[in-house]
């Protein structure tokens, strides 16, 4: 469903991507893992055409998305959903308006169509009746899953999430894991996750890519990466820092 | 060594080229795209009724001191009931428009520019986007038409303000005859120094507005970007509305002559 060919990607003097090759099937679930400033996150940005590449191609249903303008982008993005590591929600809007924000704008659906959908949405995410809130009185899993909610609510067939564990604690970082697992098995969307958390990468994850140096280092199943021989990815997915490297 | 004027210039250039394919892209959108009533509407109430406060006040003591600067000059040539007819030529055609525009790009060019450049950086453009919503149709394009819709009204607004001030100031306290006043206030200020108001105002809108979402959607990183795109739109507005009110008087008399 979605190829990237080749794709490269310079900020100033860093390479960030610098030959990335990555196939990605209908209804998978993917995780990319790699270190913090690794180009995850710039990675998942070129998939939903935020940002073009300096060379290479995006594919989604073989048409190079990194060929189009910005109008043209947005017919293609109507088939994604993306869950930001900061949830991105709107912060002059409420819970309702945030999560109903696509419907609204189609202007071919009723009020009452709309309501039911927010509600239906928010069920979804176990956070019913939240719908007159704003951002700023949420928490920080409670904004994660009203940003799932305005991702899900328009049934996009892709469904991209930076870094949804970020910043949570262990227990609402599970809870959310959960939810993408749901959400994935309910809708039967391809599901493709950004993170270095490895307990949500074996939690979510059916595959596995790692990202390392610009390239993709390694693929592989959870387990087959938890139980890797190869020393970057052993050391990544168990956490050990070389003394000799400069980590931070 | 030519190195760093290099970089400014390919800098300047750069930018201005950003602005240009901006300015094209709200057009382009004004062409195609149905513009929602509902934001238009609310930024008509924040841009034109939240300033109304500043810009009458503005109005109001830029009438009352330009009738006693010139009431002093003019007295000493007995030319008292003549200074009236100065206030309102120089409201309608220069002061009007141009301290109008400098309180709003004040007030809504700074807040523009900070709160796109808020969104910015919160990654709710890049939102927007996945949404399938273009920024420009979205954030941009009802900001430019109700500041160039509320502008021209805030300058009549101010216009009329500092007239009536200056009238008040004139009359009651410097005892200017109001008789001869306001008949020569009504036979020297011509229906082209109002033309020529008007026109300046509506140009100065789209000057507050396209600056202050431009650097609210180029802002640099975290709060110190914000904070830098803030202070730029006010002062390139407010640069670019002095720079251009020069060009505009001369084009528009010239223009405005052949009415």
């Amino acid at each position: 469903m979605i190829e990237v060919r080749q794709l490269r990607k310079r900020f100033g003097d860093q390479q960030v991507l610098d030959g990335v090759d990555l196939t990605i099937e209908q209804g998978e679930s993917l995780v990319i893992i790699g270190r913090s400033g690794g180009g995850k996150s710039v990675l998942l940005k070129h998939l939903v055409g935020l940002t073009h590449p300096d060379s290479g191609q995006v594919l989604v249903e073989g048409q190079d998305i990194a060929q189009l303008d910005e109008r043209e982008l947005l017919g293609v993005r109507r088939k994604f959903g993306m869950l930001f590591q900061s949830a991105a929600l709107f912060d002059s809007l409420t819970v309702e308006e945030n999560i109903a924000f696509v419907l609204a704008r189609e202007r071919n659906h009723t009020p009452e169509e709309i309501t039911r959908r927010v509600a239906e949405a928010l069920e979804m995410v176990d956070l019913p009746g939240t719908q007159k809130k704003k951002p700023a009185e949420l928490s920080g899993g409670m904004r994660k899953r009203v940003g799932l909610a305005r991702a899900i609510i328009y049934r996009p067939e892709v469904i991209f999430y930076d870094e949804p564990t970020t910043g949570l604690d262990p227990v609402v970082a599970d809870s959310i894991d959960k939810l993408i697992l749901r959400v994935c098995n309910r809708l039967r969307v391809t599901s493709i996750v950004v993170t270095h958390d490895m307990r949500s990468m074996q939690t979510v994850g059916r595959r596995v890519a790692m990202l390392h140096e610009g390239r993709i280092y390694a693929t592989g199943t959870p387990q087959e990466m938890m139980s890797s021989a190869d020393p970057v990815v052993s050391r990544f997915v168990r956490g050990i820092s070389d003394e000799k490297e400069h980590t931070f | 060594m030519l190195d760093l004027p290099v970089q400014i210039i390919r800098g300047v250039l750069a930018g201005l080229g950003r602005f240009s394919l901006m300015v094209m892209e709200v057009v382009r959108s004004l062409a195609t795209q149905r513009l929602s009533g509902r934001d238009l509407v609310a930024q008509m109430y924040f841009i034109g009724v939240k300033s109304q406060t500043v810009v009458l006040v503005t109005g109001a003591f830029t009438g009352m001191v330009l009738c006693a600067q010139t009431y002093f000059q003019f007295h000493k040539v007995k030319m008292d009931t003549a200074t009236l007819a100065v206030v309102s030529v120089s409201m309608c055609g220069e002061l009007g428009p141009v301290l109008t525009a400098l309180m709003v790009a004040g007030r809504v060019g700074a807040s523009m520019a900070a709160e796109l450049g808020t969104m910015k950086v919160t990654e709710q453009v890049d939102a927007l986007r996945t949404l399938a919503a273009h920024p420009i149709d979205y954030l941009v394009v009802p900001r430019v038409v109700a500041t160039v819709l509320a502008v021209p009204l805030l300058t009549a607004e101010s216009v009329a303000m500092g007239i009536l001030s200056a009238y008040l100031v004139g009359v009651h306290l410097l005892q200017i005859d109001p008789g001869y006043s306001v008949v020569n206030m009504l036979r020297f200020t011509d229906h082209r120094d109002v033309l020529m108001g008007f026109i300046k105002s509506l140009i100065f809108g789209g000057i507050i507005a396209t600056t202050g979402c431009y650097k609210g959607m180029h802002c640099g990183q975290g709060a110190e970007g914000v904070g830098h795109s803030t202070t730029e739109a006010v002062v390139y507005a407010s640069i670019a509305i002095l720079m251009s009110n020069f060009f505009l008087t001369l084009l528009l008399t010239r223009l405005l002559a052949l009415l």
